[in-house]
């Protein structure tokens, strides 16, 4: 196996195209895995409050049958992988026509799509089952099955696009999916701002995401083309300069930076947390978010090339990774707000799956999207089912020793975490550990293999790890343990509905019905399994076979459209050097929460939160530290305070300044000269002979006006007739000038 | 090709209109005679372009009922505001516009 990937590699990308237009039924058909859940979006719409579950069975209906023909794509693909090569498949069709230029509409069907279309279908029939229970009592009920079937159809079909016009449309369709979702429950002012904010921080992407679309199109598609693989072509074969690639790659760089929260263009994500939990789920986990990290997966030649990826050891793209994974993983810790943390925490790994696609870890950046789009639905589902029993998403005022209340949804949760975490043999631990030994700084390790060097990458990973690990820790101990700290916001809520069942215990929180907890099982489960998918290759402890499965039918190596990159090997020093700051981070967390505050907790007999004499109320730095965290580094004031009131104040001043000072005054000027000129001319010229002309003129006019005042009768009729018979003298003279 | 017959037609029909235009009364016929206006237009525009083998005369001839359904919808929105402040569609008595 490994003599086989090495010759692989040693061979140069194919120039044939690597496209196949007839295959499998289910590779040809995949198009409709979008297309059931679109149907599905406007059979809720229109007829979802007439049915019997509103609508909630027609949505579920259509994802699984989506799901089950993309896990027949997926079965189907591997054989087409394994009969005849990396060979894409693609079918299109003709959008529209144009002034002579042709649109195309169409799917392509390969290792990285398959994927998705497995990864999205899994997660989004989950929370639609979820959902049912979960918002069962919610006014928009229907109304929001049919957007969930609306996203998730617009993911899909974003994934299957096979042109990158075709990939904008499905951009904003989720784009727009999402402002609706998050602002479900508009009603209350926050949750629609946060949509707004959600909407218009990706516009301010998209202009960048357009801008390089059209780049490409010139540069690339050489002005005919939209089709991704002949983009991706074109560039492999190098017949696209240089700098065409370097400014389009930083234009998209600025779409995935809004889309998929890259520092600092991340501000929204947090906030979209005002949807429902099932939303943020989806968001999160499998749809929206990822769909930047894909966007760089598809068109990697693009951004291989014009970041400079390969023998270098630092670029934008790896370097906005790898700030957003360290920035986020900080600013997970002081949110009291446990769907907040999970936020921050999507933050930061979508800044591993960026960094490891600007390192060139091609696969251990998608892997770690499939990985990380099941456990991280896992813990936000996990969240909201606490949520659902205490009506309130606050860690330090109304949780606290929900594991007694709650043992099934803790013990998900808790695998949730430790393979967030990356904890041996999680799924995080496997994709996590591949990033790491991709970037290639790790010379130390006694590792090669990678495009390039990227040692300060490495050390961010590693920190973020540590990070990662110390905040699940915090997270989980503020959730889950100590004593429950809610109750007394209970009354007002008393009860849901769903839970009548239940009602002999009022006042304390319960574990949550089986639509809940079933979706939760099953991804807690893949969230141990998947990691196995891809075992490294040279793994001793499985046989040569089973190692880089997922790597080997997902990465379009040896394809036409695909950059050639280098595959680092792995070492188990930095695996385990890994794992040990991953230990570390949790057992600093560990040592301050579970011993600590536990300990203060049961000797002053309150359920505390933190140590009233911690760190940061003792230390002044730290202190500091706190308050720009708790602030999230000021972006918010910078965006709103700092942009927005320099425009309205300063800038509106110095603009008012200059009108008053400079323009004003020049016009003042020459409108004291014209005066004084004026004043001169007025008694020869104006007196005398113009207002002679214009008093003559004016008693004319007067004349003439009270004359046709008479056509001017307000009858609508009147002007039709004067208008035909203007009409009938110009058709006259017409007729007179060109028939004579 | 029959073009003269096409175009004794529509000018029929314009000048119906013309007439249904000017000398009716009421708003929802004058609307009406409007519309045989731009039907007359738009058998001239399909009859040059069946003549002339060209397709934009047909693509114009649905552009102008793509407009025409959109005149209409605001025309009658107008008489029926008229209607409610009026009680009455009759356009020989609006004239608050007088000069």
């Amino acid at each position: 196996m490994s003599l086989l990937f090495a010759l692989a590699e040693s061979d140069s990308v194919p120039t044939d195209s690597t496209v196949a237009q007839t295959a499998n039924w289910f590779l040809e058909n995949a198009w409709l895995v979008p297309l059931l859940p679109a149907l599905s979006f406007l059979g809720i719409l229109f007829f979802g409050k007439r049915m019997r579950y509103k609508g909630a069975e027609l949505g579920i209906g259509a994802v699984a049958v989506s799901l089950v023909l993309a896990v027949c794509a997926g079965i189907a693909w591997l054989g087409h992988l394994d009969d005849g090569g990396y060979y894409a498949v693609q079918s299109s069709t003709q959008w529209l026509q144009s002034g002579g230029f042709e649109f195309g509409a169409g799917v392509l069907v390969d290792g990285l799509s398959v994927m998705m279309l497995l990864v999205v279908t899994i997660v989004s029939l989950l929370v639609h089952v979820y959902s049912t229970d979960y918002v069962g009592d919610d006014k928009r009920y229907t109304h929001f099955f049919a957007f969930l079937s609306l996203f998730t159809s617009a993911m899909l079909f974003f994934v299957l696009s096979d042109n990158i016009l075709q990939m904008i449309v499905g951009w904003e369709l989720v784009g727009v999916c999402s402002f609706v979702l998050i602002g479900h429950w508009w009603e209350e002012k926050p949750n629609s701002d946060a949509a707004l904010k959600a909407f218009l921080t990706n516009r301010v992407g998209d202009v960048g995401l357009i801008i390089g679309v059209v780049i490409l199109f010139f540069a690339a598609g050489g002005g005919e083309t939209f089709d991704t693989i002949k983009i991706n072509e074109a560039i492999v074969q190098g017949e696209v300069g240089h700098t065409a690639l370097v400014v389009a790659s930083v234009c998209l760089m600025a779409a995935v930076m809004s889309k998929s929260g890259q520092f600092i263009l991340h501000t929204w994500l947090p906030d979209a947390m005002a949807g429902p939990t099932p939303v943020s789920a989806l968001i999160h986990a499998a749809t929206m978010v990822v769909a930047g990290v894909f966007m760089i997966a598809r068109l990697y030649p693009v951004f291989f090339e014009g970041m400079q990826i390969g023998g270098s050891s630092i670029n934008l793209m790896a370097t906005v990774g790898a700030v957003t994974l360290v920035f986020g993983g900080l600013l997970a810790f002081v949110q009291d707000d446990i769907k907040k943390v999970l936020a921050y925490s999507t933050v930061s790994q979508l800044g591993y799956m960026v960094m490891a696609l600007g390192v060139g870890a091609w696969t251990a950046a998608v892997f770690h999207l499939f990985t990380h789009a099941f456990f991280k639905a896992n813990l936000f589902l996990g969240s909201g089912s606490v949520a659902h029993a205490v009506h309130s998403f606050d860690m330090k005022r109304d949780m606290g020793g929900m594991r007694k209340f709650m043992p099934k949804t803790y013990v998900t949760f808790i695998i949730g975490s430790l393979a967030l975490a990356g904890l041996f043999p999680l799924a995080g631990f496997w994709s996590k550990d591949e990033i790491l030994v991709g970037t290639g700084g790790w010379g130390l390790f006694g590792g090669s293999g990678a495009n390039g060097a990227y040692t300060f990458h490495l050390v961010m990973g590693m920190f973020g790890a540590a990070l990662t690990a110390a905040y699940m820790t915090r997270c989980v101990y503020l959730t889950f343990h100590g004593e429950y700290r809610g109750g007394h916001a209970h009354d007002s809520h008393a009860h849901d509905h769903a839970h009548e069942g239940h009602a002999g215990h009022h006042g304390d929180p319960h574990e949550s019905g089986p639509r809940i907890l079933v979706p939760l099982y099953i991804l807690s489960g893949l969230a141990i399994v998947a990691g196995f998918a891809n075992f490294p290759p040279g793994f001793q402890l499985v046989p040569d076979s089973w190692t880089e499965r997922f790597g080997h039918y997902v990465e379009p190596a040896g394809s036409s459209y695909f950059p050639k990159i280098a595959h680092a090997t792995p070492s188990w020093s930095l695996a385990v050097a890994a794992s040990l700051v991953a230990l570390l981070g949790a057992a600093v967390a560990v040592r301050y929460y579970f011993v600590k505050v536990d300990r203060l907790s049961k000797a002053t007999d309150e359920s505390l939160t933190g140590l009233p004499d911690g760190l940061s109320t003792t230390n002044g730095a730290a202190g500091a530290g706190h308050r720009v965290l708790v602030n999230k580094y000021y972006l918010d004031h910078l965006y709103e305070g700092v942009i927005v009131r320099f425009t309205k104040g300063p800038l509106a001043r110095a603009a008012y300044w200059t009108n008053q000072n400079v323009i004003d005054r020049t016009v003042d000027a020459t409108g004291e000269t014209a005066v004084k000129l004026g004043r001169g001319i007025y008694d020869v010229v104006d007196q005398a002979v113009i207002d002679g002309i214009v008093d003559g003129s004016g008693r004319v006019s007067d004349a003439t006006g009270e004359e046709l005042r008479h056509i001017n009768s307000g009858k609508v009729q009147n002007y039709a007739a004067i208008l035909f018979a203007m009409a009938a003298v110009l058709a006259g003279a017409f007729l007179i000038i060109f028939a004579l | 090709m029959l073009l003269n017959q096409f175009l004794l037609l529509s000018a029929v029909l314009f000048c119906i209109g013309v007439y249904g235009v000017l000398a009716r009364k009421n708003g929802v016929l004058v609307l009406m005679s409007i519309e045989l206006i731009l039907n007359a237009v738009n058998i001239n525009l399909v009859a040059f372009g069946a003549l002339t083998a060209d397709v934009g005369g047909e693509v114009f001839a649905l552009f102008t009922i793509a407009v025409a359904a959109a005149e209409v919808g605001i025309g009658l929105a107008i008489v029926l505001l008229i209607y409610r402040n009026r009680r009455s569609i009759d356009f020989s008595e609006i004239n608050l516009m007088k000069g």
